[in-house]
C-alpha cells in the first residue's frame, strides 16, 4: 500500500463518488470504506489463508518432513529433494505422460469446439439450436466419476458395446483398462465432456463478424468454403490464438480427478501425471518433503508457462487487433 | 458490435441473410445428421444409464446387463438405493454440503466481489492483484492439506467448503458484472441514507439476479461433484459424499454393504441399482440445469468480454 497516490485523484476518476477533498486522508478514507472493508473480509481471509498460507507449506519441501513430528520438528536437507526430482524416472515419466496427454488434447480436443461452434452457427432455427446447445453444455457439468462411470458402461469389458458385439457374434474390443488406448481415451472424455461448454465462447466470436465481410463475398461469389476459410476463420483468429496459446502455458495440468480415477485400472507407466504423482508419492506413500518438492517444481514451471503464454498471447492479440 | 446485440443473436432466430443462398437439401440433411449425431452421443449414454436402472431385475439380467428401453418400469433398485443405508446417507451429505457450501461462497463472493467492483476502495487495488495473482499460482495438494490439517478440519465437513470458499473466476466475472451497475444508482440510495449493506441487497443483487444465478450453479455443481476433497481430507468413509460412494459401488464394483437389505439383490448386484447410484449422483444437476442454462449466454459472455 506503499504506491498510493499522495493526493487522492480528481473526482472525475471516481465517477459516482462525491467529490472528495484534494488531499484526503488515509485515516477518512478508511471510515468512509469500512462498511466496504468489512463485506470483503471474509473473501479476503480465504484468499489470505488458502492461497497465501499455504504458500509457506512449501517449506516441507525443503525437509525430510515427518507428520508426527512437524514442520517445526523435521529435519531440514536444503535442497536434495530437488536434487532428486532430476534422477528419478518416475517423475519424468510422470513429466512426459503430462506433456503427451496435453499435447494429444491441444491436437484432437481443441479444435472440437470450434468445429462445434461453427456447425451450431449455421443454424437458423433458433429452436434447434438453443436445444443442442442445452444438450451439448450438460456433460460439462457432470462430475468426473460420473463421466469415467458412463464410459466405463458404454465400452467397458461388460459394457453396453461389447454385451451387444458378443451377442452378434463379433469381435469384442478392449478399451477400458487397455495401456495403450488409455491416453486416446483420456482425450475422447475431455471431447465428450467439454467441447460443448467450450464452443460457448467460439459462438459468442461467431456472432460478432461483421455481416457486410459475409455480404461482400457472397457478391464476390465466395462459396461455404472460401467464405470460412477468407471471411470466418481470420475474423476469430485473435480469440482462436489466445485461447490456444493459453491452452499451452497449461500444458503441466491435465484434469487430475480425471486420471487419478482411472489410474490404477491401467497402471503408472501411462497413467502417472504429476499430480497424481505429487499423491501417491505424497500422500500415500508418505514421502512427504519430495512429493511436495515435485509440486513445487510444477507450480513454478507451470507459472512460467502461463506467464509467458499471457505475455505471448497480449504481443500477438495486438497485432491481431491493429495489424 | 455490442454485447446485447451477441447475444440477442445467441438466443433467437438467426434468419438466413439476403446474400446468403438458399441451402441445397443434401447440404441440410448433412447438417441435420450432423446435429443428430452430437445430440445423441450426449444423450444415449444417459439414457441406456436411465433406462437400465429403472428396469426390473430379471430383464436387465435376461438382456445381459444392459436395457436401453425397459419393456417394464419399475423404482425398486431406487428403494433399494434408498433404504437408509450407505447411498442414503452420502445423499444427504453431499445435499448439505452443497446447500450450505453454496450459500457461504455464494455470499463471501457476491460481498468481496461487491466491495472490488467500487471505485477508489481502500486498498482495493492490492486486494485484486493478490486475487489475480492466484491465476498464475495455486498452492498444490499438499500445501493445501497441511493448512486444513493445521486448522484441525481434517475429518470435517468443513474441509469440503472452506478450502475452496471463493473461486477467482466466479469473483473476477460478478466484480465486471456489478461494474457495470450504473453508479448513479447507487449514489442515489446513499444520499437517501442507505448503508453499503442495503444498498448490496436490494439494488445491486436484484439487478444481478441472472450472473448471480450462474455463479450460484458453478459452486452448486462444484459442491455437489466434490470427489477428491472427499478423498484427501476425510478418513472417516462414513463422512463420505455421493460421489465417492458412488466411484466405489460403480467404478471399483465394491459390494453394496449396508445399502441393500434384501439378500437377493445383494447376490446378484444387478446393473440396475448401480445404474440407480449413478442417476441420483447427477439427478440435482439435470434438474437444476434448464433453469440457469438460459443465463449462461449472459453471465459468460459478459465474463468474456470483460477479460
Amino acid at each position: 500500500m506503499t504506491g498510493s497516490p499522495p493526493a487522492a485523484p480528481p473526482a472525475a476518476a471516481h465517477a459516482g463518488r462525491p467529490p472528495t477533498a484534494p488531499a484526503r486522508s488515509r485515516r477518512s478514507r478508511l471510515r468512509r470504506d469500512l462498511p466496504l472493508l468489512l463485506l470483503l473480509l471474509p473473501g479476503l481471509a480465504y484468499f489470505l489463508v488458502f492461497h497465501y498460507g499455504a504458500i509457506f507449506g512449501y517449506v516441507v519441501a525443503f525437509q525430510d518432513y515427518v507428520p508426527f513430528l512437524g514442520v517445526t520438528g523435521s529435519q531440514w536437507v536444503g535442497l536434495d529433494n530437488f536434487e532428486r526430482i532430476f534422477a528419478d524416472p518416475a517423475v519424468w515419466n510422470a513429466i512426459a505422460n503430462t506433456v503427451q496427454i496435453s499435447l494429444l488434447q491441444l491436437v484432437f480436443y481443441f479444435p472440437a469446439p470450434l468445429a462445434l461452434a461453427l456447425l451450431l452457427h449455421s443454424v437458423t432455427y433458433g429452436a434447434v439450436r438453443r436445444f443442442v446447445q442445452s444438450v451439448v453444455y450438460l456433460p460439462h457439468f457432470i462430475s468426473w466419476v460420473i463421466v469415467v462411470a458412463l464410459f466405463q458402461q458404454i465400452l467397458g469389458g461388460a459394457g453396453v458395446l461389447n454385451t451387444w458385439l458378443g451377442d452378434n457374434g463379433l469381435h469384442t474390443v478392449d478399451v477400458i483398462g487397455n495401456p495403450d488406448l488409455f491416453q486416446p481415451l483420456v482425450v475422447a472424455q475431455v471431447i465428450w465432456k467439454d467441447a460443448g461448454w467450450g464452443s460457448i465462447i467460439f459462438l459468442a466470436a461467431l456472432y460478432t463478424v461483421d455481416d457486410q465481410l459475409y455480404e461482400a463475398s457472397a457478391i464476390d461469389g465466395a462459396g461455404w468454403w472460401r467464405r470460412l476459410w477468407h471471411v470466418t476463420l481470420p475474423s476469430i483468429r485473435p480469440i482462436i490464438v489466445l485461447l490456444f496459446i493459453l491452452k499451452l502455458g497449461d500444458i503441466l495440468s491435465v484434469g487430475f480427478e480425471q486420471i487419478f480415477l482411472q489410474r490404477n485400472a491401467v497402471g503408472p507407466e501411462v497413467a502417472e501425471v504429476l499430480d497424481t504423482f505429487v499423491y501417491y508419492s505424497g500422500v500415500l506413500g508418505g514421502d512427504w518433503g519430495y512429493a511436495t518438492a515435485v509440486g513445487l517444481f510444477k507450480g513454478v514451471v507451470g507459472a512460467v508457462l502461463v506467464y509467458a503464454a499471457n505475455k505471448v498471447a497480449h504481443r500477438l492479440g495486438e497485432q491481431g487487433v491493429y495489424k | 458490435m455490442t454485447t446485447t446485440s451477441v447475444r440477442r443473436r445467441l438466443l433467437g432466430e438467426t434468419p438466413r441473410p439476403a446474400w446468403m443462398p438458399r441451402p441445397k437439401p443434401p447440404v441440410i440433411a448433412a447438417k441435420a445428421l450432423a446435429l443428430v449425431i452430437v445430440t445423441a452421443l450426449v444423450l444415449v449414454p444417459f439414457l441406456i444409464v436411465v433406462a437400465t436402472s429403472l428396469a426390473p431385475k430379471d430383464e436387465v439380467l435376461a438382456k445381459g446387463g444392459w436395457v436401453v428401453w425397459p419393456d417394464s418400469i419399475t423404482f425398486q433398485a431406487y428403494a433399494d438405493v434408498l433404504a437408509g443405508g450407505v447411498v442414503t446417507r452420502a445423499t444427504l451429505i453431499s445435499a448439505g454440503v452443497t446447500l450450505v457450501g453454496t450459500a457461504l461462497s455464494l455470499g463471501c463472493t457476491v460481498a468481496m466481489a461487491y466491495a472490488l467492483a467500487r471505485p477508489g476502495l481502500l486498498g482495493g487495488r492490492p486486494v485484486l492483484l493478490m486475487v489475480l495473482f492466484t491465476f498464475l499460482f495455486t498452492p498444490g495438494m499438499i500445501p493445501t492439506y497441511l493448512v486444513v490439517q493445521q486448522l484441525g478440519l481434517l475429518d470435517s465437513f468443513s474441509a469440503l467448503i472452506l478450502p475452496v470458499l471463493v473461486n477467482a473466476f466466479n469473483l473476477v466475472v460478478l466484480r465486471g458484472f456489478f461494474q457495470g451497475i450504473p453508479a448513479d444508482l447507487i449514489e442515489a440510495a446513499k444520499i437517501d441514507g442507505a448503508g453499503e449493506l442495503r444498498v448490496l441487497l436490494r439494488i445491486v443483487v436484484p439487478l444481478s439476479k441472472a450472473a448471480i444465478a450462474v455463479v450460484g450453479l458453478f459452486y452448486a455443481v462444484a459442491y455437489w461433484n466434490s470427489f477428491f476433497n472427499a478423498i484427501l481430507f476425510l478418513n472417516d468413509s462414513s463422512k463420505w459424499p455421493i460421489q465417492v460412494v458412488l466411484r466405489q459401488y460403480v467404478l471399483e464394483g465394491s459390494p453394496l454393504a449396508g445399502s441393500v437389505e434384501n439378500a437377493e439383490a445383494r447376490v446378484n448386484a444387478p446393473t440396475s441399482i448401480q445404474m440407480a447410484v449413478l442417476v441420483l449422483a447427477m439427478l440435482p444437476i439435470v434438474c437444476v440445469y434448464p433453469f440457469v442454462q438460459r443465463h449462461f449466454v449472459k453471465g459468460v459472455l459478459t465474463g468474456a468480454i470483460k477479460s
